[in-house]
């Protein structure tokens, strides 16, 4: 895989991470617990949407076949998809989607700090913008499986099971592609081992601080990054990609 | 049995010198949680730099009967208005 290849790969995996969790985000819409968290949830959707929407500009632009992000999002199957498999894992109960949140924001803090330093102009300046939103997605995330781990016997038993059952998932994110070990040597994105140090220390950080008990088992679930997915990603895409399936074009 | 989250009122800057401004209010566990609800609820549009909340419970409100001593008094003294002096124009926010 050539750098350029590389690259183009290396935005459609941060674009699907962004649209698809973004999409279950959205899915939490008119069902959260508290009309506030629904507002907060539906924010995070659309800054997750946005993020997406940029990486597919930007791929659009450098493959230069005329696609728009549109085509890139609706007109693709699942196994063209190459986000990791932990963000279209089901939303659950509400600890179950703020412990998949945290275990991503984690990840993606780490991750867009570090790519501000980027080689790529372009990636760089995206990762500063995108920081400042995912800085505050952190924040929410982590506070929530602080609340709910060190909260009633009931929130902390919801919690933990919920650590407990996304474990496996939660490793994919600093496991390399083939396009991120050949952007990884030319500087284009930051050195792997810095990004997984630091949201490891993260996750054992709140996780203690949550009083909650941090699994042993490290077996990792994998497959996202090569387009092979879980069963949940084709019933996302049935529902977000319908209507231009059935109406290619459509505009509202 | 659902136990509600205290209630609590938000006050929004919407800019630099300006001063924080009644904008609404919302239920949160504690003042952390509030300032973030806050920030979710009232300011998605760009409304504001700064963010205060405070228990409801620990606003106190003047009682609507008592608007006539309270209020009435002050209706027929234009004087009190200071609308006889010039302001300049690099006076803002007056």
């Amino acid at each position: 895989m050539n750098t350029d290849a590389a690259l183009q790969r290396y935005l459609l995996q941060l674009g699907d991470n962004a649209l698809i969790l973004g999409h279950r985000l959205a899915e939490w819409c008119g069902h959260a617990p508290e009309m506030e968290i629904d507002m907060a949830l539906t924010n995070m959707a659309l800054d997750l949407t946005g993020q997406a929407r940029a990486l597919y500009q930007r791929l659009a632009e450098l493959e230069g076949k005329g696609r728009t992000e549109d085509d890139i999002a609706y007109l693709r199957d699942a196994r063209e998809f190459y986000n990791c498999l932990l963000v279209e894992q089901p939303n659950g109960d509400f600890a179950h989607s703020m412990a998949r949140q945290f275990f991503f924001d984690a990840y993606n803090y780490a991750l867009h700090k570090n790519l501000t330093q980027s080689s790529d102009e372009w990636l760089a300046g995206f990762a500063t913008k995108a920081l400042k939103e995912i800085t505050y997605h952190l924040r929410f995330s982590s506070e929530w499986v602080l609340r709910l781990g060190d909260g009633t016997e009931t929130s902390r038993e919801k919690m933990q099971k919920a650590v407990d059952d996304l474990w496996m998932w939660r490793h994919e994110p600093n496991i390399l592609s083939e396009a991120e070990e050949v952007l990884a040597k030319t500087g284009v994105i930051p050195h792997p081992d810095a990004i997984k140090a630091e949201s490891e220390q993260k996750v054992a950080d709140i996780l203690t601080k949550a009083t909650l008990t941090i699994p042993t088992d490290d077996w990792a679930q994998k497959g996202g990054k090569t387009g092979l997915h879980t069963e949940y990603l084709g019933y996302i895409l049935a529902e977000m990609q319908f209507l231009q399936r059935a109406y290619p074009g459509l505009e509202w | 049995m659902k136990k509600e989250w205290p209630l609590w009122e938000v006050f929004i800057r919407s800019k630099s010198g300006l001063h924080h401004k009644h904008v609404g209010s919302l239920h949160a566990a504690d003042a952390e949680m509030a300032i973030e609800h806050a920030r979710d609820v009232y300011t998605r549009r760009n409304e504001g730099v700064s963010i205060w909340v405070v228990e409801s419970k620990y606003i106190t409100a003047s009682d609507p009967a008592d608007a006539d001593p309270l209020f009435e008094p002050a209706k027929d003294k234009v004087y009190r208005h200071p609308t006889f002096y010039n302001l300049p124009d690099e006076v803002k926010h007056m």
